[in-house]
């Protein structure tokens, strides 16, 4: 126990403060965040994760988010195992057609009023797989989507900002 | 060279009356190529168990006269290729899954996808098969476009007939196949008396994406990166195999650079996937000090790939003909102090987690593999090595640039989540020494070759050792260079049915910290 706490304390905050030259501050976009989540979602922001159909590069990065580098919980966005519990869903992958019905399920499962984000190159506009007797290529072509992260994979950062665009978006919205 | 037991296996075929043809196999090279007659489809498989033989993989294609069936085999290091043709009017063949477990899913899959029947297979159900195409559709048949012909909107998988157990106090758990966390999605059905399970039943397929028909067509650079997205956490390593490949079919000489950077990134690609997942592990008995302390270990050594080679997943950076990225002289020493650093960092964790009670009581002895299940199903990788089933691709059959070194290969019989994790440790350490010596003598020079378009009809397969274990890939080449067949086989295949044996007599609540220490791609398993 005495070592858990030891390396507790020497390792100490990693979470990251000062800005990279080439981009803006992950702080600064964390501050935006949790400053709009005030104003816009009460201070709290639940994702849910939907795969339907990635490579799973996305979902690494998007578990990126919540390691202490990011740690996209300080900002108030949290992930939620149900779409019942969710403000967001957060969808990747060129649509499976097999994992068609289960994203339409999962959409109809999320309560009003929700959001959409389509990550990646693959959410965006199919990718790599494009659209194929296999695959519905973009989210949108299956459900309404508000907002898109592009990348393959969007890095943790790029997700935020993306995050951060998708709810300043919203009009007339409190 | 022709292995001893090689030698021998072909010799008691034809003692049996089973003709078989050695073909000269220039792009299959060091693997060897037999064909065999239809009716001794299934002998083959007989003699290959006789011979203990491990089953590697299956494959079909439509060469637009008939059907060819290949199924690779290997033994001390060797493969074996073996290939029969079956006519489109009655396209049947013995079943290689009552000799070898592992054939079972691939057989159906290539049953849905090009309309094989495989007469004494067990389990006549569809497996990749869903509701996105028909019952007489087979993708890669020759005659079914890329784009198909797919319903308005693909109903869901209804009707599938699962095991069924019953008696007094039993139910079911269906999970997915949407999960509850940030994962792929499958689905899971679950029989359990109490908390403890009876039986697991994995159905997959939601995430097939057709890579195998759409790489029909595509240059060699396309299906590069097609490859590089069979599944993400090994781009590296699926990328790499494609391109090897594509290169013995087109017998393309790579740079010695070039080899050196591929390996530096694949043993950067293990330690990341490795870094992740112990502490992801970790994190399902709840012990959230050690996922958020390797969660930090791995953030900081991507951060170092996409320094050195401009990319956190190194996506894209291995092209046919070599690398797309070379490593500067800063980005070397960033790497070399890094994992100096680490070095110390990974020990200490690793201490931490295998001296701690409460781990041991979570991990020790859960999610148990015996030795013979995981022979029967050909486990590899970590998977594997727990179980006492050392082999790697590395070591046993090596590619360069590691015909120039030794891997140390950790192997544990104990065959539990604990072991897999130890296995997992001790490669990552392995993989810091292999780096530090690929970048202690890095041959100098270009990092890549022009790539030349390989002649019709040639053909290539790639071996490579992916954080997973082996990775097979298959390449034929049609007309003007373009790609007439891809067949990428992820270790997933083999190590995904081991899970539904390892849960069984565990209970509900273990099973999260079972499947992840397994971590079966769904992406690289469905295609």
């Amino acid at each position: 126990m005495l070592r858990i706490l030891g390396k507790i304390q020497r390792i100490g905050i990693v979470t990251e403060r000062l800005p990279k030259i080439d981009e803006p501050a992950l702080e600064e976009v964390g501050a935006q965040i949790k400053a709009k989540l005030g104003q816009m979602f009460n201070g709290s922001l639940a994702i849910r994760e939907v795969d339907a159909g990635s490579c799973n590069g996305c979902e690494l990065e998007i578990h990126a988010l919540n390691n202490p580098y990011y740690g996209i919980e300080r900002y108030g966005v949290h992930f939620v195992a149900s779409p019942r519990h969710a403000d967001m869903l957060l969808v990747t992958g060129p649509v499976s057609r097999h994992m068609e019905a289960a994203l339409r399920r999962t959409y109809d499962a999320t309560p009003e009023p929700k959001l959409v984000i389509a990550v990646g190159e693959c959410g965006a506009n199919g990718g790599e797989f494009g659209v194929s007797y296999a695959s519905c290529g973009a989210v949108a072509n299956v459900i309404p989507v508000d907002a898109v992260i592009r990348g393959c994979p969007p890095t943790p950062l790029d997700l935020m900002r993306g995050i951060l665009q998708a709810i300043e978006g919203l009009p007339g919205r409190k | 060279m022709t292995a001893a037991w090689l030698t021998a296996f072909l010799g008691r075929l034809s003692l049996r009356e089973v003709p078989v043809q050695e073909e000269p196999a220039s792009g299959l090279a060091p693997a060897h190529l037999l064909t065999v007659r239809a009716e001794d489809w299934g002998h083959l498989a007989h003699e290959a168990k006789n011979w203990e033989c491990r089953w590697v993989g299956a494959w079909g294609e439509d060469n637009g006269e008939a059907l060819l069936v290949n199924a690779c085999f290997e033994r001390e290091g060797v493969y074996l290729v073996a290939r029969t043709q079956v006519p489109y009017t009655a396209p049947a063949l013995a079943s290689h899954t009552p000799n070898f477990a592992a054939a079972n899913r691939p057989e159906r899959h290539m049953q849905d996808m090009l309309g094989i029947l495989f007469t004494d297979h067990p389990d006549a159900r569809r497996w990749t098969r869903h509701r996105a195409w028909k019952k007489t559709e087979h993708p890669l048949r020759r005659n079914f476009p890329a784009a198909g012909n797919p319903p308005a909107q693909t109903p869901p998988n209804d009707n599938y007939r699962f095991l069924f157990a019953h008696g007094s106090g039993v139910y079911e758990i269906p999970v997915g196949p949407v999960h509850a966390g940030i994962i792929e999605p499958g689905h899971f059905r679950f029989q359990a008396v109490g908390e403890t399970i009876l039986n697991l039943e994995e159905r997959l397929g939601y995430v097939h994406k057709g890579i195998e028909k759409i790489a029909e067509g595509r240059d060699a650079a396309a299906l590069a990166r097609l490859a590089g997205r069979v599944s993400g956490d090994s781009t590296v390593a699926h990328a790499w195999a494609a391109c090897m490949a594509m290169e013995k079919a087109a017998a393309t000489e790579i740079p010695p650079r070039a080899l050196a950077l591929r390996a530096i990134m694949a043993e950067r690609e293990r330690v990341a996937n490795h870094l992740g997942d112990i502490g992801a592990i970790c994190n399902d008995v709840a012990f959230s000090f050690a996922f958020y302390q390797y969660g930090r270990l791995r953030e900081v050594w991507q951060r170092v790939s996409r320094e050195a080679f401009g990319h956190r997943f190194m996506m894209d950076r291995i092209v046919p003909g070599g690398v797309s990225a070379d490593l500067d002289d800063q980005a070397a020493n960033a790497m070399k102090r890094q994992i100096a650093s680490l070095r110390q960092e990974v020990a200490t964790l690793s201490n931490i987690i295998n001296d701690l009670p409460s781990i041991e009581d979570r991990l020790d002895t859960t999610g148990y593999l015996g030795p013979e299940t995981a022979r029967a199903f050909g486990a590899l990788g970590y998977v594997g090595r727990a179980s006492g089933m050392p082999f790697d691709v590395r070591k046993d059959a090596p590619y360069a640039p590691y015909t120039r070194f030794s891997v140390e290969v950790p192997v544990f019989k104990y065959g539990d989540v604990a072991a897999r994790v130890k296995v997992r440790e001790q490669e990552i350490l392995e993989s810091f020494r292999l780096i530090e010596k690929l970048m202690e003598d890095l041959p100098p020079g270009p990092i890549r070759t022009d790539w030349k378009p390989a002649p019709a009809g040639a053909e290539g397969l790639g071996f490579i050792e992916g954080f997973r274990g082996e990775i097979l890939a298959y390449v034929r080449f049609g007309e003007n260079g373009r790609i007439a067949r891809y067949f990428p086989r992820d270790p997933s295949w083999l190590t995904w049915p081991t899970l539904e044996k390892l849960v069984r007599d565990n209970i509900v609540p273990d099973f999260p910290v079972c499947n992840k220490s397994v971590n079966g791609s769904y992406s690289g398993h469905d295609l």
